[in-house]
């Protein structure tokens, strides 16, 4: 017969953990948008004058994430910064979301077509205003599925900050595994909640996506 | 504040060491890369496929490996297969996790590519008396190959990054393996780290440099 020592609270100890990684992937994402919106604004606005930043955010990019932790983590006791290990877990997988949510931004701002932007100049539009009602709005839906998929991927790379010494789900399940030694059903279930957490964040992306489809 | 000395050339000497590791990592890539190839392919057919089981198995491998995080697929393997009495070493463990990750990531860039290729290409293929492998490997696969060819060569870079999740696993010979322990041997965690973090770098940069120069040889006409 099937028995196991897999309590309840174990459960809720596994909930709590991914309710750590759900923290971590929101301000990261929240970081990452809004530095990645500035930066891919820059980028497609101002290829030449940015390109310095282009290969700053690549380096990003080409290295392990796991190596950003720990870099940002030694650098941090380095230089004397006092903040704990979340905030650098926030810090790194923000700068690291902003890299490539600036490439999305980019490639967004880029495919609204040089003609509608030249129409709505011709209609008496400052170029500010082009860029907020004509160029935002038609990148924006062109960037969403790709911001979505950010999303996601930030979510699973939070895994990696159980490096740096943060129980999240993962490093969570890796708790209960020493000690009730049961690491297939564990991990079993940690994976679901991870399934289901991007299940959940894919399907409110789809309706969205459907819904500005409706209006357009 | 700031009281810190580097010891750059300390952590230089052990670039002998990383290097050999950096080729390690690359080994490991390279080959996660080629059976990922191979199942995506594979992975590909099946989704395509009529039989309900093939194609809920291949459904079922694309969605698991791309919802759950890559160092869980490897935990997955590590831990969970030795509980079941199957011992696999960090470095099978590893290359294994990779190849599901890659597979998973790839059927799925197959299958874009997949539809651009027109239906009406593989009738014509099958009207003038190709077997159905053969219109594949001739037909389809080379058109499916150039449209995939930037996908793929992304997600080499994932591969190479991903290696770095075997020093969780307990891998000590790859790049990351081989800094860790240099790292707890002289709690020079720093110097060491952006060391490998340049190598990581620069074989990036040479894997995205060779995609293109074969991009530019292969995709002539």
């Amino acid at each position: 017969m099937f028995s196991t020592s897999f309590t309840w609270n174990d459960f809720l100890f596994l909930l709590q953990g991914a309710w750590v990684t759900l923290q971590l992937t929101s301000w990261a994402i929240l970081l990452g948008t809004v530095a990645g919106l500035l930066f891919g604004l820059l980028r497609a606005l101002l290829p030449r004058a940015s390109l310095p930043l282009a290969w700053v955010l690549d380096v990003f990019r080409s290295v392990p994430l796991l190596i950003q932790f720990v870099l940002f983590n030694s650098l941090k006791s380095i230089v004397g910064l006092n903040i704990s290990a979340f905030s650098v877990g926030c810090i790194v997988l923000g700068v690291y979301a902003a890299a490539y949510f600036t490439e999305i931004v980019r490639s967004g701002v880029l495919a609204v077509p040089f003609t509608t932007r030249r129409a709505s100049r011709s209609l008496g539009l400052s170029y500010l205003q082009d860029l907020r009602y004509i160029v935002l709005p038609i990148a924006m839906r062109v960037a969403f599925p790709g911001w979505l998929n950010l999303v996601l991927s930030v979510m699973k790379d939070t895994a990696l900050v159980m490096w740096i010494g943060i129980v999240e789900l993962l490093r969570a399940s890796q708790t209960i595994v020493t000690r009730i030694q049961e690491p297939m059903l564990v991990l079993c279930i940690a994976g679901l909640i991870y399934y289901v957490m991007s299940l959940v964040v894919a399907r409110l992306g789809a309706r969205l996506e459907k819904r500005w489809q409706e209006n357009d | 504040m700031f009281d810190y000395t580097f010891q750059w050339r300390s952590a230089l000497r052990a670039l002998p060491d990383m290097l050999a590791g950096a080729l390690v990592t690359f080994e490991t890539a390279a080959l996660s890369m080629i059976f990922g190839v191979l199942i995506a392919l594979a992975l590909t057919v099946m989704r395509e496929s009529k039989n309900p089981l093939l194609r809920g198995t291949g459904n079922a491998w694309v969605s698991i490996a791309r919802n759950t995080p890559s160092l869980f697929q490897i935990y997955v393997l590590y831990f969970g297969l030795g509980s079941l009495g199957l011992h696999v070493s960090s470095w099978i463990a590893l290359l294994a996790g990779i190849t599901f990750n890659n597979a998973g990531y790839l059927a799925e860039n197959f299958r874009g590519g997949l539809k651009a290729v027109p239906d009406t290409q593989i009738r014509a293929a099958r009207s003038l008396g190709m077997s159905a492998f053969q219109t594949y490997r001739m037909i389809v696969v080379p058109q499916l190959l150039r449209i995939v060819f930037y996908p793929l060569t992304n997600q080499m870079v994932w591969a190479v990054l991903m290696t770095s999740l075997g020093v969780i696993v307990g891998l000590n010979n790859d790049l990351t393996g081989v800094t860790q322990d240099y790292n707890v041997k002289t709690f020079r965690t720093f110097e060491y780290f952006a060391i490998a973090a340049v190598l990581y770098y620069l074989i990036a940069k040479a894997i995205v440099a060779v995609a293109r120069l074969m991009a530019w040889r292969l995709f002539r006409y």
